[in-house]
This record gives structure tokens, sequence and C-alpha cells, in this order.
């Protein structure tokens, strides 16, 4: 490789690498902060279980196809290059979907339509035209899987409310104690109800940039 | 007749893509700044959802499903290519959406100045490949109904933008906490507008 040798050889995990690792999770977060890819969070999180398969899946999806574009940039047309990511993506998202139904059937049938969505989740589309296309096969893994990550947290935390208040369970184990209901509590039928997805994820936003007051939207 | 209109006003009121399946997000979200705009986008996706779902119905059935390649030649019958659709869906949408750029370019330029910048977007909007997916899902009857499920879906995403976008003109107004300001409060706004959506569920037609 010509660049390298023009270059210092940077160490796999150095500063500048492990911040595209860590950044998304928090102040550049794919979901609370650029607001992308935000129709999945949404409609697959009423069960902690459905919101890590997803999560994972968006990983692998979005790693892979970084690398690949990565390799590929010198050689994609600018012209059709959306062309391109969309190929690239929807063969990836093929391979999860068969794995998906092979090894875990049912969740499969629970994300229904959402395993294809992944195809138009436009984080990945967005990190590919932002990062991979101007950057080496390592740096973009890095960032693809850092914004998978941050979007797969965000996914999480949406789900660990929903599925705890909404069914009083946590990966479909009982988490409410028993006598809590023998005292009075019930289950927030409304935590279950697609609406409560959009309110959990305003919540999330309004802590973290009460947090974090760079993040505040001045316009 | 009854059928097409039933899926049609289910289409739009109780399975709404945004407040029911939260498909179209991003730019739900993005372009809802002004009540122009959405209108615009609104009217790009009715357009793009009205022809591309009857389209992928047809590749759904003739090329895609198993044993759909039958009216080729009886020996195709256990061919099952299901899984393409995927790959294939995405395609159509591109095209379709490059196409209706090129044309309604060509036959009305005024349109496409307002819609311009929107039509391109659309092809990575979740709502249409969402539509297409859904359609799958729901094994309709002939290419009508699907028609009228794409059409509907499509106004419904038009109705949500635009109300969105209204909303958000006027609470520029209103003394919302700072942190909340831009996007949570949009999104707390949805979901109320979503709880007021599903009083239409059980509705029967």
């Amino acid at each position: 490789m010509s660049e390298d040798s023009t270059q210092p050889k940077e160490t796999l995990f150095s500063v500048k690498n492990r911040k595209l690792l860590t950044n998304p999770l928090g102040p550049e977060n794919p979901i609370n902060v650029q607001v992308l890819g935000i129709c999945s969070v949404l409609a697959i999180t009423v069960q902690l279980q459905t919101s890590l398969v997803m999560a994972i899946s968006v990983v692998a999806v979005m790693g892979f196809a970084n690398v690949i574009i990565s390799l590929l940039r010198k050689g994609i047309p600018p012209r059709i290059r959306i062309i391109v990511q969309l190929t690239v993506i929807a063969s990836l998202v093929i391979l999860v979907d068969q794995l998906l139904k092979a090894f875990v059937y049912d969740i499969s049938r629970q994300l229904s339509v959402f395993v294809g969505l992944i195809i138009t989740n436009c984080i990945i589309m967005g990190r590919l035209e932002a990062f991979a296309l101007h950057n080496k096969p390592w740096p973009s893994f890095l960032d693809g899987i850092g914004n998978a990550a941050g979007y797969g947290w965000v996914l999480l935390a949406v789900g660990f409310f929903r599925e705890l208040f909404g069914s009083g369970t946590l990966m479909g184990y009982q988490a409410i104690p028993g006598f809590m209901y023998d005292i009075g509590y019930e289950n927030n039928g409304f935590m279950i109800l697609p609406p409560m997805a959009l309110i959990t994820v305003g919540i999330i936003i309004w802590v973290q940039r009460y947090k974090d007051r760079r993040l505040i939207d001045i316009s | 007749m009854e059928e097409l209109v039933s899926i049609f006003v289910r289409s739009i009121f109780i399975d709404n893509m945004v407040f029911a399946y939260f498909l179209g997000m991003c730019s739900y979200l993005a372009v809802s700044r002004t009540v122009n705009t959405s209108v615009g986008l609104g009217f790009a996706v009715i357009f793009v959802l009205g022809i591309t779902v009857p389209i992928n119905y047809l590749l759904e059935n003739f090329i895609l499903g198993r044993g759909a390649l039958v009216w080729l030649a009886p020996r195709f019958a256990e061919v099952d290519l299901s899984f393409l659709t995927f790959i294939m869906f995405i395609a159509i949408i591109a095209a379709m959406v490059q196409l209706v750029e090129m044309i309604i370019e060509k036959f009305s330029p005024t349109l496409y100045s307002s819609l311009g910048i929107f039509l391109p977007l659309i092809a990575v909007n979740c709502a249409i490949l969402g539509g297409s997916l859904f359609m799958q899902e729901r094994n309709f009857a002939n290419i009508a109904e699907a028609a009228s499920f794409g059409l509907g879906s499509g106004v419904g995403w038009f109705l949500a933008i635009v109300g969105i976008a209204a909303i958000r003109e006027k609470i520029r107004y209103s003394n919302v906490p700072p942190p909340l300001r831009g996007l949570g409060i949009t999104f707390i706004i949805t979901g109320l507008m979503g709880i007021a959506f599903m009083s239409f569920m059980g509705i029967e037609l």
C-alpha cells in the first residue's frame, strides 16, 4: 500500500481509532443526535429479546457493509454509488435474514418485515456515504461497529423499559417480584402500545441533552 | 369494490405507516420543519408508494414466489426465488424513483421543481420498502387491492407528516424546556398523535 509508506503506521487501537468506536455511543449517537435509523428502534422494542437480536443483526450488517464498501471505494464510480451500496447492504441483509430464519425462527417471525427494513435503515447508508467511501477498511470497520453499537444501546434501553414496565418481565423471565402484584402493582399495558416507544425515546433524548448541554437544539 | 375502499381506509387510519409501524421516521423527522416542504414530500411518497407496491405485487406473484414461474413452463413449479425478495424490491424501488423523477421532469417542470430534492431521498425511505414488504406479508388477492393498499399507506403518511409539520410550526412560540427542544418534543408529540390515531383501532369496515 502506497498510502502506508507516506504516513507513520497507526496502531490498531490508537486514540483516533478508539474515538471512532466510542464517539457514536455518546456525543455522536446515531439515534439521539444524528436522527438516523429511527424506524426500527420504535417498532421492535416491545421486548428486550427482539431488541437484542435486532441490535446484533445491525452490528453485523453494518460492520461488514462498511468494510466491503471501504475495500471497493476506489472502484465505485460516484454516479452509481447508491445502487452499489444498496446492493451490498441488501445482500448482507439477505444473509442475516436467512441465518435468523434458520436458527431463531420465532424471533424472526416477530421481527417480520423489520429485518428487511435494515436495508433502508439510514444509519447504514449514512455511514457508508459519510465514512466508508473515504477511509481505509479498518477505521471503517470500527466506525461501523461503533455506530451500530450506539444504535444498539438505545434499542436495548428502550426495550428494557418497555418490557419491564409493560409486561413485568425481562428477556421473557419474570422481573417484578410476585409480592408487588399482591400489594396492588399492575403492569402498565400502555407501554406495550407503539406510541409509548416514541415517548420513551423522547425522554431518553431529554435526559441525554440535559446531561450534555452542547447537544441542545438552538434553532 | 367495497373491499378496495376498506383496504384503503384501513391503511390510512388504522394501519398508519407512521403511527402504527414507525416507517419513514427519518424523513418524517428531518423534513417536517415547515408545512410547505412536508406537503411536497408527502405527495412524492403517495406517488411512489402507489406505483411501487403494485409493481412489486406483480414481481412477487409472477417471478419470486414459490411456483410463481409456472406461467413460463410447468417444470418451474418447484422453483422458489423468495430469498431474492429484498434485493429485487429495493432495485425496483430505486429504478422507479429514478423513472418517476425523469417522467415528472419531462411533463411537469413545476411539480418537479417543488418535489425535486425529495424524490431521490425517497429511495431510502423505509415507508416505501415497508409498504412492499407488508404487501407481501398480507397476501392480497389481486393487483387492485395491492394498489389501494399502496395509495392508502401513502395518504396516511402524508397526513402524518403534514400534521406534525403544522404542530411544529406552532410550537416554536411555546416555552419548551431547552433540552427537550427540537427532536425530543417532536418525538413526544408524535407519540401523542399516535395515541390519538390508536382510537381508530378495532374499527371494522
